[in-house]
């Protein structure tokens, strides 16, 4: 299936968030997800499964005015 | 010291129930690095920082990360909402921010065009309304204007912090009459946020009374940003000290300070 991930299309397997965070190496802590613009909370990684055609966002801190 | 010098410790600025020592807050974008950026922090004396939601990088997961360098353990994030333009927009960012690092007390900024950065007040009121019913602590970028001041206030912010100047212009106080009406009007903490360039503003800004000082550019852009927080550090408290003083009275003709008495 196809996902989007911030903005890019990328091909995925039958995964959760949990898996999806961990095979994109994004930081173990710190981040926020949402999925179709609704937010996934980080207690719910493991139960939510991506489906075709999600949009996921998974943002950082960073520095900022 | 006398009791009569107030220290920044005896002096403490209070946000929705939070105290925090230093009056000077500093934003932690356009610096070189994260390095640079923890020690203007230190230098700066500061107690809080404000930071931005972004993407993560995916293509690079060694990147460094701030918080490795300005630790959230020793500064209080204030997640802002930069590059928001509409209400919606600033929850999401918002949103987010609580949910990647349980931060509830928030800059919001909703701004109104790329050219100016200044905010569109009309939906920074609408966005500070919808924050305020979802629990945020809302400390609001905004114009000078005092009416839009006090509707903010009114909605239950828990800072006011009008533009001395557009973001990133370092053209100082522009406008103090209008700060001073803002000062005067609230309740709650004012903050000038925006436009301070060099040292001296940052003490006009307080020597008008405000409760704070919030920069960015004028450290990071500094041709050294570690002095430049050093100096808006002492800026901070001389500006406090001087107000909470009282100034002299100012007069049209010389008054001398040595005595006409005994004169040879």
């Amino acid at each position: 299936m196809r996902i989007m991930v911030n903005g890019v299309e990328r091909q995925a397997q039958d995964a959760t968030v949990a898996e999806l965070l961990m095979s994109l190496e994004a930081p173990p802590k710190g981040v926020a997800v949402e999925r179709n613009r609704v937010i996934v909370p980080k207690s719910a990684y493991k139960t939510t499964h991506l489906e075709d055609g999600d949009e996921i966002e998974i943002v950082d801190i960073v520095g900022g005015g | 010291m006398s009791d009569s010098v107030i220290s920044e410790r005896s002096d403490p600025l209070v946000i929705a129930g939070r105290t925090f020592n230093s009056r000077l807050i500093i934003g932690t974008g356009k610096y070189k690095t994260y390095a640079e950026n923890a020690a203007a922090a230190e230098a700066a004396g500061v107690d809080m920082v404000t930071v931005a939601i972004r993407r993560v990088n995916l293509g690079d997961p060694s990147k460094e990360r701030l918080t490795d360098f300005v630790s959230p353990e020793k500064y209080t994030y204030l997640p802002n909402t930069a590059g928001c333009f509409t209400a919606e927009d600033a929850m999401r960012t918002l949103r987010l921010a609580r949910e990647a690092g349980g931060w509830e007390l928030v800059k919001l900024e909703v701004l109104a065009d790329q050219k100016t950065l200044y905010p569109d007040m009309e939906e920074t009121l609408r966005a500070a309304k919808l924050l305020i019913a979802e629990g945020f602590k809302v400390m609001v970028y905004c114009s000078d204007d005092p009416v839009y001041a006090r509707k903010l206030e009114d909605a239950g912010c828990a800072a006011i912090m009008p533009l001395g100047s557009l973001i990133g212009s370092g053209l100082g106080i522009q406008n103090p009459v209008n700060i001073r009406l803002i000062v005067e009007q609230s309740r709650v903490p004012v903050i000038v946020d925006a436009g301070v360039g060099t040292a001296s503003d940052a003490a006009i800004a307080m020597e008008l009374g405000c409760d704070g000082v919030l920069m960015n550019t004028a450290i990071a852009e500094a041709k050294n940003p570690v002095l430049m927080a050093s100096a808006m550090r002492h800026a901070v408290i001389a500006g406090r000290e001087a107000y909470l003083a009282g100034r002299m009275g100012k007069k049209r003709y010389a008054d001398p300070s040595s005595p006409l008495a005994g004169l040879i």
